[in-house]
């Protein structure tokens, strides 16, 4: 069996993923650098039997995707899974048609509007960039005053996609959240993230402890996963008072530091996922 | 599996699982680096963050 693992740079996450395939007899791994990649569309016949998807760049893992299912090649995780997951937009829709339990949403597209729906939604929320990840440029909106400024430094210094405005109602979370692993029908692991910062991505420097998975937290997470389609993912969980709600969900999911925090040996489980979808056994 | 630091010019022993493209950190400066060629041993300043690049 041949499985080619799309990349860029290799960081530990992709280290521990590769020491996990090489332990798999009769299987060639098989590096897909995507500096180095070229496509030519309607000819390529790529020698494999699944493609896992590990690049850093968002841009370049759903385009590579969509590429390499056009060539026939079945993807963990699908475009599909990555072209919700990497948008909020499309995720908070995917969970709202499923009815899974997420923060109070809200869209506009001009600053008036915008406004006019957080006034509606109350202080505080938070404005998300649809497309974004590592808690990059989300602002925290404490009252109007705050609000008016950074709508318009959005409008005015940002490029158009800034201007779909992506109004998340602040859900109060006491110092963390929750990231749980899914793959496939169940969630595997989980953990605590905690930071005095109200922003709690290990990213940027939330700390891990481990997590129960409890059955309500099995059951939010793999719905969640389900809803934008399934595969591998993260899912990032808020306990409310309203009880728990899914913030976001993350397709090529970072677990480097969730592994001796779980004691769950996360690639293990992703491997053993890649080859069920490779042989057939999973859709 | 000896290359140089193309920071500080420190010595750098590549493991010998390294793969072409893994990050690791200079233990002298802890400029994070990239491994360029495994044999012969090279590495290079890893890129910059791009604005796309995350979860």
């Amino acid at each position: 069996m041949k499985i080619g693992l799309l990349h860029s740079l290799i960081r530990k996450d992709e280290k521990f993923l590769i020491d996990e395939f090489k332990t798999v007899k009769g299987l060639e791994l098989v590096m897909i650098d995507d500096r180095e990649i070229t496509f030519n569309l309607g000819k390529n016949k790529f020698d494999l039997d699944a493609v896992v998807e590990r690049s850093i760049n968002h841009s370049r893992a759903l385009h590579g995707l969509r590429l390499f299912e056009s060539a026939g090649i079945k993807c963990v995780n699908s475009y599909n899974v990555a072209t919700i997951c990497g948008d909020k937009l499309l995720t908070s829709c995917a969970l709202a048609e499923k009815n899974v339990p997420q923060p109070e949403v809200r869209v506009a597209f001009t600053e008036e509007s915008a406004l006019k729906a957080i006034e509606e939604m109350g202080y505080p929320v938070v404005l998300k960039p649809a497309v974004g990840s590592w808690g990059r440029l989300l602002s925290k909106v404490n009252d109007k005053d705050a609000a008016e400024a950074i709508l318009e430094h959005k409008t005015v210094l940002g490029s158009y996609h800034h201007s779909i405005f992506y109004i998340q109602k602040y859900v109060e979370k006491k110092g963390k959240d929750i990231r749980s692993f899914v793959v496939g029908d169940k969630c595997i692991a989980a953990i605590y993230r905690t930071s005095p910062h109200w922003i709690t991505n290990t990213a940027r420097g939330g700390v891990a402890t481990n997590c129960v998975v409890t059955d309500e937290l099995n059951d939010i997470s793999v719905r969640a996963a389900k809803a934008v389609g399934g595969g591998i993912v993260a899912i990032d969980v808020f306990e409310s008072s309203d009880g728990l709600m899914v913030n976001e969900v993350n397709y090529t999911m970072e677990y480097k530091n969730s592994i001796s925090t779980t004691g769950v040996n996360i690639p293990q489980k992703m491997v053993e996922f890649v080859l069920q979808v490779a042989e057939g056994r999973k859709p | 599996m000896k290359t140089e630091c193309p920071v500080c010019s420190a010595e750098i022993e590549l493991a010998k699982d390294s793969v072409q493209g893994e990050l690791i950190e200079c233990p002298d400066c802890g400029t994070e680096l990239e491994v360029i060629s495994v044999t012969p041993p090279a590495v290079k300043e890893a890129p910059q963050e791009e604005e796309d690049w995350g979860e």
